[in-house]
């Protein structure tokens, strides 16, 4: 127990006594977590509009002046022709074009139907998807409204309809912040924890220091407990730092308890850990150990659910999804968060997490030796 | 000219002999391309949803088909109170809850009107908006074919177009995105660690007491990294066009061109942050937290910068793939040429230079 006391005050100087480190594990997570939110805004708004008017009739601008009211379309261009308007698509200075037919008016009120045409940018699948939606459901706000001026008003409705009424929970005011916030603080944890400790060890080795420890009394395990404990304990500081922002920033109060997100995370970390304590295990130097844990985290970072939902993953990714720790803290942060789940509700993750703890670290012990070359 | 060759094979043997590195470095782009064109959308599909019904007639049924058989929806629960809701939706295994009031036929059939009541799980507020339009769509298809036969009078039609991706495919928008993120990450990082490893080791001392000049040292040191990056180019390219089925439209010839221009970009970043590290740990991690989040945040593949405050949407310029990225787009998915994409080509060969022009007049000739 003494030995790994001396072990740990080692690390811990050794980490403190770096400011390189230091400032990359507690300043760049803060500024992180204030300007990345920021950026990560993702609702859908400011649709830049190109419109073609080739009717110029009353009826033509109440439509113009319904769309622009809504408040999702900027009207950004204004072309005399189809093609004139694509153009601007393609230049990206618009991101959807409306073309309102000549006799727009005439063929309502006399044929009682005309036809517009909608082109979305579609290389955004999303943007195109909702910004196509947000303005078709304004043209049939349009359309019920000019239908109800020629069409005599009745007490019972002419035709059955179904009603369909929205009720967004947990987040009302759709605020992407609430979602993003949990996420990146996962992200942030999550890179402390593995690149960080795998580099540490192959440091160790590369260095040439590792021929010390190795003919030392000091048992393996102590040494691995050794170069764990120390980056558990600042990864679980960084999540401290990152919650606090979050709340005082953000105004982000989880609904769940704190001690849910601590639990979980700490039996998360000892996953991660055991991750990069595995990594470095196969690693030769440091750039080799670098560029793996770097590449693992950013395939788990970006197949975590964090920028896209897993459920819309094919099949097989959603397969390394459920073997990806970081898509589990991700989907518990948020849920208690802003569902307020307790330890009941996030007990299968909990679960899967363990194993992978015992499953990662089992192997790094095995696979580490005591011996060089 | 001969000593610079000469350097170059030296180089050369760094990254040929350390297998592991060079595998990781054509190896992991390919990796890349293939998880992320087919895992990172945001379509949706199979969403997992809860029903309560509580008046179970015909009509519910036939639109909780209709709902199920969609490649939207999937059916995973059925609840029978409303208390429940709130349960499931804790358990994180559902994003919708469509909800039928009691007498739902008999409203419709007798006073015409009858409401159903989505609740989305808004905690992802996208997904949230284009589960309910979806939602919504069906149940409109629903009552249309209720209504068969007599059209509503003073019809406005919309005829929607999509352009450039007709299927709405995710994988149009992310290539181009995954190719900015590899290439920089390639050449950024593995240039700036293999000059600050010269630094750590001591070796730098040899090159640079070498007749050779400062500047053709680090020249050579990037050499090879550039050839690497051409093979991964060329790799991604390859892929996206016969696996992920995102054609190349435009020129090709234009294409390589803008990339070659994007790595000379990158690698004099490398060469920048070099300068300024010490250590392989340092310059690792300024790689990635100054270029990596960067690229992933402002190049505008996964987040609108237009949604950004006005400060960061001023420093989205300055961050090299967000110009990569449109150049891409519009000449590999758009097709259009030279002309269209011009300013952004002089602004990524501005900053290419500029960034040389730094690391050069910075490079330290003398050791500490």
């Amino acid at each position: 127990m003494r030995t790994l006391r001396f072990l740990l005050q080692k690390e811990l100087r050794q980490i403190l006594r770096d400011p390189a480190i230091f400032r990359i594990l507690f300043i760049m997570p803060i500024v992180q977590l204030l300007i990345l939110p920021l950026a990560a805004d993702y609702e859908i708004k400011n649709i830049n509009l190109s419109l073609v008017d080739h009717d110029h009739s009353t009826y033509s601008a109440r439509l113009i002046q319904k769309i622009t009211a809504s408040g999702y379309f900027r009207l950004t261009d204004y072309s005399t022709s189809y093609a004139a308007s694509l153009a601007t698509i393609g230049r990206d200075k618009a991101d959807l074009l409306l073309e309102i037919p000549a006799r727009f008016e005439t063929d309502l009120v006399k044929d009682g139907k005309t036809t517009l045409l909608v082109a979305v940018n579609a290389i955004n699948g999303v943007k195109a998807g909702l910004g196509g939606a947000y303005l078709q459901n304004i043209l049939q706000n349009f359309n019920q409204e000019a239908r109800a001026q020629w069409v005599p008003f009745s007490r019972t409705l002419p035709q059955p309809t179904i009603e369909v009424c929205y009720s967004d929970w947990f987040n009302p005011h759709m605020n992407y912040r609430y979602f993003m916030v949990p996420g990146i603080l996962v992200m942030l944890v999550t890179m402390i924890g593995s690149s960080f400790a795998s580099n540490n060890i192959v440091r160790e080795f590369e260095m040439g220091t590792i021929e010390q420890i190795n003919v030392s009394p000091i048992k393996k395990t102590w040494f691995i407990l050794g170069k764990l404990i120390p980056f558990w304990i600042m990864a679980l500081t960084v999540l401290t730092m990152g919650l606090l922002i979050a709340r005082w920033v953000y105004g982000i109060v989880p609904l769940g308890h704190y001690l849910t997100i601590y639990a979980f995370a700490g039996i998360y970390l000892m996953a991660i850990l055991g991750l990069g304590l595995l990594l470095s295990t196969y690693a030769k130097t440091q750039q080799q150990s670098m560029l793996v844990s770097f590449f693992v985290t950013m395939i788990f970072n970006l197949l975590s659910g964090l920028y896209t939902p897993i459920e819309s993953m094919p099949g097989w990714a959603q397969t390394i999804a459920r073997f990806n720790p970081v898509s589990y803290f991700i989907e518990v942060m948020r849920m208690v968060v802003l569902k307020g789940s307790g330890m009941a509700d996030i007990r299968p993750h909990i679960l899967a997490v363990l194993g992978f703890a015992i499953f990662f670290n089992g192997w790094a012990v095995l696979n580490y030796k005591k011996r060089s070359g | 000219m001969r000593q610079f060759l000469i350097f170059v094979r030296k180089e050369w043997y760094h990254i040929w002999r350390d297998k592991r590195t060079l595998f990781i470095l054509i190896g992991m782009p390919i990796v890349q391309i293939v998880l992320y064109g087919f895992a990172l959308t945001n379509e949706v599909k199979n969403s997992g949803i809860a029903i309560l019904d509580e008046s179970r007639d015909p009509a519910t049924t036939a639109l909780i088909q209709k709902i199920d058989a969609s490649r939207y929806f999937e059916v995973i629960r059925v609840i029978h109170s409303a208390a429940e809701i709130e349960a499931v939706f804790r358990q994180g295994k559902i994003r919708l809850a469509v909800v039928f009031p009691r007498q739902f036929r008999a409203d419709l059939l007798h006073t015409n009107h009858a409401q159903v009541q989505l609740v989305a799980d808004a905690s992802d507020p996208n997904t949230a908006n284009t589960l309910t339009n979806y939602a919504s769509f069906i149940i409109n298809d629903y009552q249309q074919s209720l209504n068969q036969g007599q059209g509503l009078p003073y019809r406005i039609d919309t005829q929607v177009r999509m352009l450039y991706n007709p299927e709405l495919k995710g994988a149009y928008n992310f290539v181009p995105g995954v190719m900015a993120l590899v290439l920089m990450l390639v050449c950024t990082m593995m240039t700036s660690i293999a000059i600050v490893r010269e630094k750590e080791m001591g070796t730098m001392e040899v090159l640079l007491v070498s007749p050779l000049k400062p500047f053709r040292i680090i020249i050579a040191k990037t050499v090879p990294y550039l050839l690497i990056s051409f093979l991964n180019i060329v790799s991604i390219l390859l892929l996206s066009v016969y696996a992920l089925d995102v054609p190349i439209t435009g020129s090709i010839t234009l294409l390589l061109g803008e990339s070659m221009l994007f790595t000379g970009t990158s690698l004099s970043i490398g060469l920048l942050i070099s300068n300024t590290a010490k250590t392989q740990q340092t310059a690792m991690f300024t790689s990635m937290m100054s270029l990596f989040l960067p690229t992933l945040l402002f190049s505008g593949f996964l987040f609108p910068i237009e949604n950004m405050p006005f400060p960061l949407r001023v420093l989205s310029n300055v961050v090299p793939s967000k110009w990569y990225f449109i150049i891409v787009k519009a000449v590999m998915i758009k097709g259009l040429g030279l002309a269209a994409v011009w300013k952004e080509t002089v602004i990524l060969a501005g900053m290419t230079l500029l960034f040389l022009g730094i690391s050069i007049k910075n490079f330290k000739i003398r050791l500490e």
